[in-house]
């Protein structure tokens, strides 16, 4: 079984304790009504889905209860890391160094 | 659908050679308390045991449990008589410490796993790594689809804490699990 570290608990913890949020780090527009139609379409459904690393939401939906935020190859399928809700999108080094 | 209230109580599931035991909890008091950090200490005083402050931990002391659930969430358990003093309790803090205490419980039935296989028959429905749960220790986790809450008392001592709509699911599992130890297969 896959398992996911959640950082709020620290550990590791498998796979069915958690749920898949979508993407992470889309910032909801400061002034919705300022938006067009179609900024507004891209920002509720276009999402980057790409083939390689992707930042995600996780919840630890049967554990602590938190959303996180976590960086896995959508290739491979395998977490590179998890990190708490709210902090930066790690950078390049920071996830190479996670990954070896 | 109508459902009795508490139906498995008295209810017991026992393997030879005490290798398993299980058996309803006696029911008891319990409350979701969720708190921000600065109001643990006070929370712990209006509860008469500290709070634990590490997710999975756990504190007792007179037939009082608290169990850190997340963050900010924990789960706390007391005798059945000991409910409306508690609510006091925490009443008389809300202006100083505001937090929100529910009372759930009716919401849950305790099951109490004991015995050299209790983690054998836990392990027939529980994905998490029993060996690194340490002994005084709590954690929600999931139960084949149940979500419940695992406290391990002891070495060889669970008490599992799952909702009533899902208390007769659990125990059917345990039961073909108890059936599968006593028969050694
Ligand atoms: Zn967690």
């Amino acid at each position: 079984m896959l398992l996911i570290r959640c950082p709020y608990c620290a550990v590791e913890r498998p796979e069915v304790e958690f749920a898949y949020a979508g993407e992470a780090h889309i910032a909801r527009p400061q002034d919705p009504s300022a938006l067009s139609d179609e900024q507004w379409k891209d920002h509720l459904f276009i999402r980057s889905n790409p083939r390689g690393t992707h930042f995600e939401r996780w919840r630890h939906i049967h554990g602590c209860g938190r959303f996180f935020n976590a960086v896995r190859d959508t290739v491979s399928d395998k977490f590179a890391m998890t990190y708490k809700a709210g902090l930066p999108r790690p950078s390049e080094a920071e996830i190479g160094k996670a990954r070896s | 659908m109508l459902q009795e209230y508490r139906r498995l109580e008295g209810s017991r599931i026992a393997a030879p050679d005490s290798a398993l035991a299980i058996a309803m909890a006696d029911d008891c008091t319990r409350f979701s308390l969720r708190i921000a950090e600065e109001g643990i200490a006070q929370a712990g005083k209006a509860f008469g045991v500290a709070l634990p402050k590490q997710i999975g931990g756990m504190t007792a002391a007179g037939g009082r449990l608290a169990l850190c659930l997340g963050p900010d969430e924990w789960q706390l358990m007391a005798p059945l008589d000991e409910r409306d003093a508690l609510e006091a309790a925490f009443a008389a803090l809300y202006a100083k410490v505001p937090h929100s205490l529910v009372d759930i419980s009716h919401r849950e039935v305790g099951i109490v796993v004991e015995g050299r296989d209790a983690a054998l028959a836990l392990r027939s429905a529980c994905p998490l790594d029993l060996d690194e749960m340490a002994v005084g220790s709590a954690t929600r986790t999931i139960f084949d689809k149940a979500q419940i809450v695992l406290i391990r008392q002891g070495q060889d001592s669970f008490r599992i804490e799952v909702w009533q709509s899902f208390a007769d699911h659990v125990w059917g599992i345990l039961q073909a699990a108890g059936r599968e130890i006593a028969l050694e297969i």
